[in-house]
């Protein structure tokens, strides 16, 4: 089979965001960047289906040219080829990845059996691009699944729902968005980072079109404005931090 | 004109905001609901079609995983720009949001062009609406994309999403071995076990007890942070919390700007020292 993940570069944000001055981003001038967490998982599952089956994988993303970072980081970890649309730093909105996407599967000699995405991303959080990826290729779309095997030449999907899952039994070809906790991806090896660097990356640079969702800034949200209470330092606290627990009712 | 909100069913509470928070529109609001097997993709098509037919200005619906994606359905049925998880809306031509971004870490002010607006209500901004009269739309059968069946859920243990009391450990646990502390500890307390996005990647604890924005959303009396450093990542599963103690020996973590009570020092001997208070108070 022939599968295709879409990731996208997003920074590790650690502890405290801080804004750039035109407030329009995250500043990343102390901060290293990654793929959102529910893609790490995409492309697991992606180098596990092809394991199984046989087949190959490309990992795509739609980014600047930086992102080619984490387009190796994928194929380190077993992914055998690379697309990069390559932008020039200005966020692209839903409805404009979506297409830019499209337009590079159909340009794909050969069709995709299987389209895995992360649920959301894990910055701007749309929940949109696979849906709207799915509905222009005419194909049938799960999201946020857990679970994923091959089934009489289709795909069955269990999606978490409070109280147990819920399960699809798709025909392929296929879009599916998946979450954490679908798997636990691999670390990369030495030697599989080493053949990354040698795997060929397809670049080319899409049109970015008007914003039909356009991002004005950014805004830190207001703090709790809590005043920590330090009941201790080490065990010694302890007595102080059971008198807490009784006054919260808890014990 | 009027507001089409789709809730995800009648009495979701959720989808009850999304139906106060379209009265700022100012128009007449029309609620409604879609029988059978869930279709997402119908049942978008089933929006896109009865805003079209009703020349409704625009469609709302709960920014849960459901109202988010059946609206992304309708908007790309509609080739419309959705946005999700707002928090605030100023109508106009063009309409303005503020909505979440990394989980509630970051907001985003954003112009939504077009019509119809196509927007999801996150969680919790605004109270349900009391009353609201729901009528039924009916969606076409989906053959490919429709819930099959249900796999329940064993109900074993203090489910996380659910428990009144959380402790979790975080990286500073150490090893798997190491959360024996944690585990006491919940136990005395009748709380559920959490972890951070640190400890599942390191394959210490199973996924189902991360806490973040990838992981589960808790909603504790107190939540008991252990070793926890305080990434967006976990407080975006955190923020729920009415009451945040931590556990920490760096006195600069950043877990300590949104605590309410802070234990500065090494989990390994902070946990116990409490769990034997606890027992010692109880007199066993």
């Amino acid at each position: 089979m022939n599968i295709l993940v879409s990731v996208k570069r997003v920074p590790l944000t650690g502890g405290k965001i801080v804004l750039t001055d035109d407030e329009r981003a995250i500043s990343t001038r102390h901060l290293g960047f990654t793929i959102s967490p529910h893609e790490e998982c995409a492309a697991e599952e992606a180098v596990r289906l092809i394991e199984q089956h046989g087949g190959s994988s490309t990992v795509l993303t739609l980014g600047p040219p930086e992102a080619e970072e984490q387009l190796r980081d994928v194929m380190a970890i077993g992914v055998d080829r690379a697309i990069h649309l390559v932008t020039d730093d200005q966020e692209w909105d839903p409805q404009a990845t979506a297409g830019a996407i499209v337009d590079a599967v159909r340009a794909q000699e050969e069709p995709y059996d299987l389209l895995l995405f992360g649920n959301e991303s894990a910055d701007a959080g749309n929940y949109q691009v696979a849906i709207r990826v799915a509905h222009a290729l005419g194909l049938p779309c799960v999201t946020g699944v857990k679970a994923i095997a091959l089934a009489d030449g289709g795909l069955r999907c269990e999606q978490e729902v409070p109280g147990g899952r819920d399960v699809y039994v798709v025909p392929m070809p296929a879009v599916v968005t998946v979450k954490e906790g679908l798997n636990l991806p691999r670390y990369p090896s030495v030697p599989g980072r080493l053949r990354a660097k040698r795997k060929p990356v397809e670049a080319s640079n899409p049109t970015r079109p008007e914003p039909q969702l356009e991002m004005l800034r950014l805004v830190l949200p207001v703090g709790s404005g809590k005043q920590v209470q330090v009941l201790g330092q080490g065990p010694e606290a302890a007595p102080a931090v059971v008198a807490v627990l009784e006054e919260l009712g808890v014990i | 004109m009027t507001a089409l909100v789709f809730l995800e069913s009648r009495d979701d509470e959720v989808s009850r905001q999304a139906v106060a928070f379209a009265s700022q529109l100012g128009e007449p609001v029309s609620a409604v609901s879609i029988g059978g097997a869930y279709a997402p993709r119908a049942w978008g098509q089933a929006l896109a079609a009865a805003v079209q037919e009703r020349e409704a200005s625009s469609i709302l619906g709960p920014g849960s995983e459901r109202g988010n994606e059946v609206l992304a359905h309708a908007a790309a049925a509609l080739d419309r720009p959705m946005a999700a998880n707002c928090v605030s809306l100023t109508p106009g031509q063009p309409a303005r949001v503020r909505r979440l971004r990394w989980g509630g870490s970051l907001l985003e002010e954003a112009v939504v062009h077009g019509a119809p607006l196509i927007l999801t209500v996150a969680p919790h901004v605004v109270e349900a609406a009391a009353e609201v009269e729901v009528t039924e739309l009916e969606a076409g059968a989906d053959a490919d994309v429709q819930v099959r069946e249900r796999v329940r859920a064993d109900g074993g243990g203090v489910s996380l999403a659910d428990a009144s009391v959380v402790v979790s450990g975080g990286r500073g646990v150490g090893s798997a071995e190491g959360f024996a502390v944690i585990e006491e500890l919940a136990e005395l307390l009748g709380a559920a076990v959490g972890c951070s996005r640190a400890v599942t990647m390191a394959g210490w604890r199973p996924h189902t007890d991360q806490v973040g924005q990838t992981g589960t959303k808790i909603a504790p009396d107190i939540y008991i942070a252990c070793g926890i450093s305080g990434a967006t990542q976990h407080m975006a599963g955190a923020k729920g919390a009415k009451k945040l103690l931590a556990i920490n020996p760096d006195a600069e973590a950043s877990i300590f700007t949104s605590a309410d009570y802070a234990v500065i020092g090494d989990l390994h001997e902070v946990v116990p020292a409490i769990s034997n208070e606890i027992r010692k108070t109880r007199g066993s």
